[in-house]
């Protein structure tokens, strides 16, 4: 199993050692700040993260959400942080074979759970096919909603065929199909403020072997 | 976000129990709505009860010929389950029209009822709000209220309930199950369980402190035509500004709830007798006691022409 404490430097140290010059430089505030710093150490919590296939137990904040703990723990950058609020879907990954906004879910709730991230889709030197059609049809400009868009993108098309109906699907009771509507409604949770949009379903859609309908 | 302990809650009544037992603390399931208030700390638990390990994720048939959906069954499953969308279109409509792919996953039943408004005033700390901070006073009230409630609102709180899911479950008469930290259990109808405002908007449901929602039943199917028509600013990943769940029967008869109009999902069974006679008898039975604001008075001309299309689409 693979040991990680996060950074050398925590956010708490650096906090901390904030604390300590403003008590030097003003001497009114000591009386307040140094009560700040007696409060009790915010509890933290031992969870253990199957990520991309590498199990990594790691002590956290309990404040700490997946999206942090990959990121700032595991080091794993690709997944972005975009709004922080799930609202724009960069923080997207595959948790238990499901895409999530991982902003918006504590790191904790996630014990002994599968998380594949953009770095477990495909390496550069092998890239999932859902990257390669990201490169192929440019669908992407600053690249920064990439890794969510294509964890997305992915698991978009594991719902379509798991049956899953969307918004525009016609008839609700019956098995979706990979249309141009359908990969737009279904891919609304992942803002591209580039506006991408067109070249990421032609993508998509590249993968899943169907053409653009509209 | 402030500091909390955590445990992970092992059965329904001990989750309860720890509910009541611990000062500060709330349940968390999907965290989709709750992880979100606490980042802008409008939400400050002391202590979060986990109970995504209670196994409360089945749909499972009822001898009354309807279904039992646990509490934490994701919007996902609910909506894409065989039997809601053949039996109850309507709910598999509202909840796939609801948030994006991403938070349905996660979302739960229970959570999806427990959401709190997307009031504006809400979300700005800075600004007063009685459902925040009772007492404080609404900022909604003379201020941007475009999107808030027309119906049922009060001096203290115009605020509206966000939830698709919840307007489908009150056309559907679905009743709310719940445990609590005595083992009692208790079935509440959907139409109870939301509260209008008055005077304390910060009570928003029927639960009792530490109550926690084991599951949703819907009763036997009632056939018709399910339709949800939800209205809203762009075509996908938004809130209502008015939505229209209903079961529409041959000879037009029918059931008609409403969402954005109120801080309950709405529905008028009186105002049902009215459906054959159309969408302007119907609506203006509805909407008897509404009171606008100059930036929220369209939702009125809005649900008759929303209605008028739900007729027309059960027709067709």
């Amino acid at each position: 199993m693979h040991q990680d404490e996060g950074f050398p430097v925590s956010r708490r140290g650096v906090i901390a050692g904030g604390v300590a010059s403003a008590t030097l430089a003003a001497a009114p505030a000591v009386q307040a700040q140094t009560q700040g710093t007696a409060q009790a150490a915010p509890p933290t919590m031992p969870v253990t993260l199957k990520v991309n296939g590498r199990t990594t137990k790691i002590n956290v904040d309990t404040r700490t959400t997946l999206l942090d703990a990959l990121r700032e723990n595991l080091k794993l950058t690709g997944t972005k942080k975009g709004c922080d609020h799930g609202q724009c879907g960069a923080c997207t990954v595959i948790v238990e074979g499901r895409r999530i906004n991982s902003c918006l879910t504590l790191a904790v709730m996630h014990e002994g759970e599968e998380i594949t991230t953009i770095e477990g889709l495909g390496t550069p030197e092998k890239l999932h096919a859902m990257q390669a059609a990201f490169v192929k049809h440019d669908g992407y400009q600053c690249g920064y909603c990439t890794p969510g868009q294509i964890c997305s993108a992915v698991a978009t098309l594991g719902e379509i065929k798991a049956g899953i109906p969307s918004h525009v699907t016609g008839d609700i009771a019956a098995q979706p199909s990979v249309t141009t509507d359908e990969l737009r409604e279904r891919m609304s949770g992942n803002i591209c403020r580039c506006g991408a949009y067109a070249n990421i379903i032609d993508a998509i859609h590249d993968v899943a072997g169907t053409e653009r309908t509209a | 976000m402030k500091a909390f302990t955590y445990e992970r809650a092992t059965s329904a009544r001990e989750a309860a129990s720890a509910a009541i037992r611990t000062p500060g603390a709330k349940f968390i399931a999907g965290g989709t709505n709750l992880l979100d208030l606490m980042k802008l700390q409008i939400e400050t638990p002391q202590h979060l009860i986990d109970v995504n390990g209670l196994g409360l994720d089945k749909i499972t048939p009822t001898s009354e010929g309807g279904l039992r959906v646990g509490a934490l069954v994701r919007n996902t499953d609910l909506a894409a389950d065989v039997r809601v969308r053949k039996d109850y279109g309507v709910l598999s409509r509202a909840l796939v029209s609801g948030a994006s792919g991403q938070l349905r996953n996660k979302a739960t039943t229970a959570g999806n009822l427990l959401q709190r408004t997307r009031c504006p005033y809400f979300y700005d700390t800075t600004k007063p709000c009685n459902k925040r901070q009772p007492g404080s006073g609404c900022a909604a009230i003379g201020g941007f209220n475009r999107n808030l409630a027309v119906m049922g609102t009060s001096e203290a709180c115009i605020a509206t309930h966000p939830s698709d899911m919840a307007v489908a479950m009150r056309v559907l008469d679905a009743t709310v199950e719940t445990v609590n930290a005595a083992g009692q259990t208790r079935a509440i109808p959907i139409a109870d369980f939301h509260r209008l405002p008055g005077a304390t908007p910060n009570i928003e449901t029927s639960l009792a402190p530490g109550e926690l929602i084991t599951a949703v039943t819907l009763p036997k199917p009632i056939g018709g035509t399910h339709i949800y028509q939800k209205v809203r600013d762009r075509a996908s990943y938004a809130f209502a500004l008015i939505s229209v769940a209903a079961v529409i029967q041959p000879g037009g008869r029918g059931r008609l709830a409403f969402g954005g109009l109120a801080h309950k999902p709405w529905r008028v069974e009186a105002a049902e007798a009215q459906m054959p006679n159309g969408a302007k008898a119907t609506a203006s039975a509805v909407l008897a006691g509404a009171r606008t604001t100059s930036q929220n008075a369209f939702k009125l001309p809005l649900v008759e022409r929303t209605i008028g299309a739900v007729f027309e689409e059960a027709k067709a």
